[in-house]
């Protein structure tokens, strides 16, 4: 047996595992305990109900559904719920995993294979999370001459960008993490922050390919950020708004892709390019530049990095669902809940409920989301499309696009919105 | 007139200054093949570049010394495995001549039907790859997986999934299996119907054409001045094809209908081929009709043949690159005195500096691949 590839013995690992074991109790029992008991005399105990709240107690209570919904209850009316979970991260997480993996599927279907097969024995299922353990256990390599500070910080901050992003979607009414009243210059300000990680990323690397790339995703964004900004200048003028649930709460007698085609379809081809979605994925043209900006990265920094790529791709699609497609607003399709479910059921000498979180997600909070969840996943899959189409396009046939042909149509957008507003059809006066 | 003006001007590296920047767009780059390409960039236009063969060099010549005529088979289609009947024609072809073998009949036939497979799968292979390198990844596996249609067809005659080694001096190895004739016309027919559908997501896609069109122009001139051959030569508008103008084996009984385009750029370099292939199923369903239904397909040989004494013996055929030849000296012995292969890759890879100066840097992979170029055959 060669060094590269040790033998396994599973007796050893099992060996390694009660090694670690032994010497966790060891430190935890001749340290920490101690420290705790010292560490005690000081603390005062928190005392709820008259009793001293002692650990046992704190287990007990924890299994105690009366003691622990209501805990539950008030942790998902807090800001940290909707950030940490639902319109925030974990939720826009939760369709950026289901993306990476519909897009693999929907690919290779087009391509006449397979795709992910094996993993998870129901059609490779569970890839994504062999694939995110991959990426875990790899070393991080990092270039000897690199920058290193920013280089290590470009891959969570990337991540946290598009998060920020995420979180000025509105998915129902009231459902937002961020409801700024200047909801969409936000979106612009956050997007305008992709192309400085980008190039800081590319240009700390101290590589040549991850720089041109870095300059090329630089060139691409900036110029797609105008023909972007402009094409979305036609829904503020109808709406007279720039907060974007009072934009999608307008929408509900019909969306503004009615009246906007054009903007629509600008934004749409400006999304594909500040997502860097074929055919614009110049900065990461492997048969030119190897993988572009994100050469030198490896192990998790690459995941992390892959991550915001997919968590921004959601923000996009949720953003044009927004502003085009009418947001949350569809016809109810969830039932009225049952009374029982909200007042709670008695079962004998038990009054079980209300469940958890019921008054908060209603029925139109559910139904909201539903539509808001369909209309973006047909809205990501149009963005996955043109993957299994198209060729990769050219910078300067790139450029031309953006500067000239994108331009031009934003500003007939924007023509078409100004008189339909002066001729009183819609906004104030109108239908709306 | 001087050696430098006649040579490619990227073969000589300039002075490097502060604005240019140096790529090595080498042997471990997704976008180069078992080569290296030494790319000098100002800003997003190439200003030298200086392809660097000879990473996968492996003596294939040298080797034929120490050979006989017959065990030199295996090892001499080792250059472009995906292209091995057409590899080894050219040899097979000479070392008849010097050994004095007739072949049947049926043998040559045999060896158009395998020679126009391998073109075939070779264009295939070298399609997808010319997809992949524009980012278009269903052009990919499109191709890939089309290509099993005719090595399985490949597989029923020689055993052999790639690697043939079928063409032996004196005829081919086997005769064809039973009920050939039938599959093979369905296989054929299915897969010349598949390749017809590659015009709707690749020919016809107007991002592909913008993008490859005017890119890497190789006039008419300069395609016969640097020596180019096959597709590339094909594509800039000169109607040079060895299966019409100096047919060999049966080619002169077929009708052979040779694809030309004037314009010469990458975009047309890249059609060529996929014409050609069309033109193979065409060759393909002729030479199984005119072929002799029964008959010997190889004459025998002693185990280690001798020729008549000192020849020389220079043999072409088309290749799926362009024109691959052969030439033999024998000095009387069982082995080979030198065998030398003119490999097409390697003068196709000669027009390459010069198309590529002045180029966009996001041009150099459609230009390097329309060459029609495999790097280990250049090397041999």
């Amino acid at each position: 047996m060669s060094a590269l590839a040790p033998k396994f013995k599973l007796s050893e690992f099992i060996k390694s595992i009660l090694d670690n074991a032994f010497w966790i109790l060891f430190i935890v029992s001749l340290i920490g305990l101690p420290l705790i008991q010292i560490l005690l005399f000081y603390i005062e105990m928190p005392i709820i109900d008259g009793e001293l709240l002692t650990p046992f107690l704190a287990m007990t209570w924890l299994a105690d559904p009366t003691r622990s919904l209501p805990i539950l209850k008030a942790f998902m009316a807090t800001d940290m719920f909707r950030v940490m979970a639902f319109p925030g991260f974990g939720f826009a997480a939760l369709i950026a995993a289901a993306t990476i993996f519909v897009e693999r599927k929907m690919l290779a279907k087009l391509q006449l294979r397979v795709g992910p097969f094996y993993c998870g024995k129901i059609e490779g299922i569970l890839q994504l999370a062999g694939d995110g353990l991959k990426l875990i256990s790899k070393e991080i390599i990092i270039p000897a001459k690199a920058d290193k500070p920013i280089f290590w910080a470009a891959p969570v901050i990337f991540v946290a960008t598009a998060a920020a992003f995420v979180a000025l979607i509105p998915v129902a009414p009231g459902w937002v993490v961020a409801d700024v009243d200047l909801g969409l210059l936000g979106v612009f300000a956050v997007i305008g922050f992709f192309p400085i990680i980008t190039i800081l990323s590319a240009w700390s690397a101290n590589s040549k390919f991850p720089f041109i790339g870095g300059i090329r995703a630089l060139f691409q964004m900036v110029s797609f950020e105008i023909p972007l900004i402009l094409s979305l200048l036609g829904v503020v003028i109808l709406t007279g708004t720039l907060n974007l649930s009072e934009i999608a709460a307008s929408q509900s007698s019909f969306p503004w892709i009615v009246f906007l085609p054009v903007g629509a379809i600008v934004f749409f081809i400006t999304m594909l390019a500040e997502l860097e979605r074929i055919p614009f994925d110049l900065p990461e043209a492997e048969s030119e530049i190897v993988a572009g900006w994100l050469t030198e990265f490896s192990g998790m920094m690459y995941g992390l990095v892959q991550l915001g790529t997919y968590l921004k791709l959601y923000a996009f699609a949720g953003l044009f669902v927004v502003l085009f497609l009418g947001g949350w607003n569809g016809p109810m399709v969830v039932p009225p809940f049952p009374e029982e479910l909200l007042t709670g059921v008695e079962m004998g000498p038990l009054t079980v409920g209300p469940f958890p979180g019921l008054p908060l997600f209603d029925q139109e909070m559910l139904n909201g989301t539903l539509w808001f969840v369909l209309k973006t996943v047909g809205v990501i899959f149009f963005i996955l499309l043109p993957r299994g189409v198209f060729p990769r396009i050219r910078i300067d046939m790139l450029l031309s696009l953006g500067w000239t042909k994108l331009i031009g149509l934003a500003f007939v957008n924007i023509f078409i919105a100004l008189g339909l507003l002066y001729a009183g059809v819609l906004g104030p006066g109108g239908l709306q | 007139m001087k050696m430098t003006d006649i040579m490619p001007p990227g073969l000589a590296l300039k002075k490097v200054d502060e604005r240019i920047m140096t790529l090595n767009v080498g042997p471990q780059h997704p976008g180069s093949g078992h080569m290296r390409i030494v790319v000098q960039i100002d800003g997003d236009y190439i200003v030298a570049c200086d392809p660097d063969p000879g990473y996968v060099h492996r003596g294939e010549e040298k080797m034929a010394e120490y050979r006989n005529y017959i065990t030199n088979v295996p090892h001499l289609e080792r250059p472009v495995i995906h292209d091995s009947c057409n590899v080894l024609y050219p040899y097979v072809l000479g070392a008849e001549e010097i050994l004095g073998i007739e072949v049947p009949e049926r043998a040559k036939y045999v060896r158009v039907i395998c020679s126009e497979l391998n073109r075939c799968i070779y264009t295939m292979y070298w399609l997808a790859i010319y997809g992949i390198f524009l980012g278009h990844s269903t052009m990919f596996m499109w191709p890939a997986g089309d290509r099993e249609l005719l090595i399985d067809l490949m597989e029923k005659v020689s055993g052999a999934r790639v690697t043939h080694a079928h063409f032996i001096p004196g005829g081919v190895r086997n005769d064809l299996p039973a009920n050939f004739e039938d599959v093979c016309l369905r296989q054929v027919n299915y897969f010349e119907k598949r390749i017809k559908e590659y015009a709707a997501v690749f020919y016809d896609n107007p991002i592909l054409i913008s993008r490859t069109q005017d890119t890497g122009v190789l006039s008419r001139e300069n395609a016969i001045r640097y020596g180019t051959t096959g597709s590339v030569l094909r594509a800039s508008g000169v109607d040079y094809d060895l299966r019409v103008k100096a047919p060999y084996d049966v080619y002169d009984e077929l009708d052979v209908h040779t694809n030309v385009m004037k314009e010469g750029d990458s975009y047309a370099r890249s059609k060529v081929p996929w014409l050609d292939m069309m033109e193979s199923c065409n060759i393909i369903r002729q030479a199984l009709q005119k072929m002799p239904k029964s008959g010997s397909v190889r004459t025998k040989l002693k185990p280690n043949p001798k020729t008549k004494g000192p020849a020389t013996v220079y043999k072409r055929v088309e290749s799926g690159r362009g024109s691959l030849g052969c030439y033999i000296v024998s000095d009387g012995k069982t082995e080979p005195y030198r065998v030398k292969m003119s490999v097409p890759s390697f003068r196709n890879l000669l027009a390459m500096p010069n198309l590529l100066i002045g180029e966009k840097l996001g041009n150099m992979p459609s230009v390097y691949w329309s060459l029609n170029y495999w790097p280990v055959e250049a090397d041999r």
